[in-house]
């Protein structure tokens, strides 16, 4: 699913490849609204942020997987202090440690999209969303969450 | 040959060609002759640079030793410290500056690595004086707490930032809302932690807020900085610099004060503690699970022979995991154990952070913490420990690796 508009107001510091190229599949497959994840070809684990060897069984052959885009809430904070001077009207926000069964438990940080004095649980399902920063150059694509409607 | 103290473990390993276990050799060989600080003050508001600040506490260190800083022949710093030892020993006119030591990564969780490393320096004879400290002007560098001015980020910074995930707090409160739901710890248990601090600092004329006691009520309506961090579970944004002289045991007992022995310190990671982008294994963990069961044996002693404990707090949350993690006490009484009455001076169960720590003396990355755990020991704290024989400094919880170090008095080691 595509999210219309952003989440935090433009201003924020973008993500850019590392120029080594080692987490650059992973920023492309948001482009195409795809959630992927570091999974070993040789042993078969999976593994977040990324890295150049498995830290599982030390091969050098680590690829790239399409992860199911649902997890579980792990942690949550809600930020009421801005940080930054864009975000001084735009607290509070809520940001969420997602757990990704589908990808063997490694966690992602992302926004918890909606109503950001909501009561959040920890546990509860939640469903990625694709928030397009395309009037950026380049542009890119941050991956978001809210909470699923489908009871899993 | 290489020299291991343990023979028998040695021995194990000829036989099953394993690495051998080599006892952690510190205990008692040397000593803290000298403890030195600049004045502190809140961020932006110092006189003097950093730079001068490092030489004021490193000068007040040697004066405290009784050493003329012309002896000083090395440097240990840790969290990526600006003030070089190129350039200190250059500006002290230093003869022979023999070791020259960064502990890396993992910002103030590095303190008692610094001394770690000055001391296995000390010990091995590489150097015989050296000063470990640590200067942190926010008002003259930015600050902590504020978002570095970038336009682009990469790397683990590009999985966070763009989420509006900056500063330590915002880094730290995940895991602090994570230790709340697994563990069951009340607010009142963080909130104990900031409780003993103020009233520590009350008593402390170096503490930037003496004078500004923290009742329980004000603590509970401050204002959120991240759910579940208020205000006052986070750490200072300050002006200043500590500083510690380490020397050989035997030599410490010609100086100025009595001396203060390292007992032991350690630095710890366990397995993918490191992980980036909140994939610790065991998220909700102050990282000292490895390292303690270490640190205690190299010492000789359990958790039950701590007297006093500076914990380094950059946010409360992390103190309750460091003491448990300590062995100081148990996941089941968390609650019980953390109420003010029992960590605060002369009287508590164990008393806590006893000048006012990060949170209410002030933050110089820590480094005032090991400063007050050789007081304790000296008998010289404004919150002093009757008899304190044995203190424990832990530094940088949530974030690794981390260290520790047991300080003691000579009775300790004997």
């Amino acid at each position: 699913m595509t999210v219309t508009g952003t989440y935090l107001p433009a201003g924020l510091p973008a993500p850019a490849p590392r120029r080594d190229g080692l987490d650059g599949p992973y920023w492309d497959a948001a482009r195409r609204h795809e959630l992927v994840c570091q999974r070993c070809s040789a042993c078969g684990g999976f593994q977040w942020g990324p890295e150049w060897i498995c830290h599982d069984c030390l091969s050098f052959d680590v690829g790239w997987q399409p992860v199911a885009p649902h997890g579980r809430i792990f942690s949550w904070e809600r930020a009421w202090h801005p940080v930054h001077p864009v975000l001084r009207e735009a607290c509070p926000y809520v940001v969420v440690l997602v757990e990704l069964p589908h990808a063997g438990g490694v966690r992602m940080i992302g926004n918890l999209i909606g109503e950001p004095r909501q009561q959040i649980t920890i546990g509860a399902p939640v469903d990625a969303l694709f928030e397009d920063h395309d009037d950026v150059d380049p542009p890119y694509t941050l991956i978001q969450w809210r909470t699923s409607d489908d009871p899993r | 040959m290489r020299r291991c103290v343990n023979a028998a473990a040695v021995a194990v390993a000829a036989r099953t060609g394993e690495a051998p276990v080599v006892a952690n050799s510190l205990r008692g060989r040397v000593a803290i002759a000298g403890i030195g600080e600049s004045p502190y003050y809140r961020r932006g508001e110092s006189p003097d640079p950093e730079f001068v600040l490092a030489l004021r506490a490193i000068l007040a260190a040697c004066e405290d030793a009784g050493i003329d800083p012309r002896q000083i022949d090395g440097f240990a710093s840790y969290a990526d410290d600006r003030n070089d030892p190129a350039r200190l020993a250059a500006a002290l006119g230093l003869a022979d500056l023999r070791f020259s030591n960064m502990q890396w990564g993992a910002g103030g969780a590095g303190g008692s690595g610094a001394v770690a490393n000055a001391a296995a320096a000390v010990a091995t004879g590489l150097a015989s004086c050296v000063v470990v400290f640590r200067a942190l002007a926010q008002g003259q560098y930015g600050r902590f707490g504020s978002a570095p001015k970038t336009s682009r980020v990469s790397g683990e910074a590009a999985l966070t930032f763009p989420y509006g995930v900056f500063s330590p707090a915002q880094t730290f409160a995940m895991r602090g809302q994570r230790l709340l739901h697994e563990r069951g710890v009340s607010r009142e248990a963080l909130r104990a932690v900031a409780l003993a601090s103020y009233h520590h600092a009350q008593r402390n004329p170096r503490a930037v807020m003496r004078g500004r006691p923290l009742t329980p009520e004000a603590y509970d309506s401050s204002r959120w900085i991240v759910e579940p961090l208020r205000l006052f579970d986070c750490c200072l944004e300050t002006d200043g610099a500590a500083a510690l002289v380490l020397v050989p045991a035997e030599r410490a007992r010609d100086l100025a004060q009595p001396p203060v022995h390292l007992l032991a310190a350690a630095i710890g990671a366990a397995y993918r503690d490191t992980a980036p982008a909140h994939n610790a294994v065991e998220y909700a963990s102050a990282c000292f699970r490895t390292l303690a069961p270490r640190l205690f044996e190299a010492a000789g002693l359990s958790p039950a022979d701590v007297d006093v404990v500076q914990s380094y707090e950059n946010f409360t949350p992390g103190v309750v995991m460091a003491l448990v993690e300590h062995g100081l006490c148990e996941w089941e009484e968390v609650n019980d154990f953390f109420r003010v009455e029992n960590l605060i001076a002369p009287d508590g169960r164990l008393p806590l952070n006893t000048s006012g720590g990060n949170l209410a003396e002030a933050y110089t990355h820590g480094f005032e913490l090991q400063v007050e755990a050789v007081r304790q020991v000296r008998g010289t704290s404004t919150s002093q420990v009757p008899n304190a024989k044995v203190a424990l400094v832990t530094s940088g919880p949530m974030i690794a690796p981390t260290s520790s170090m047991l300080v003691g008095t000579a009775e300790a080691v004997a």
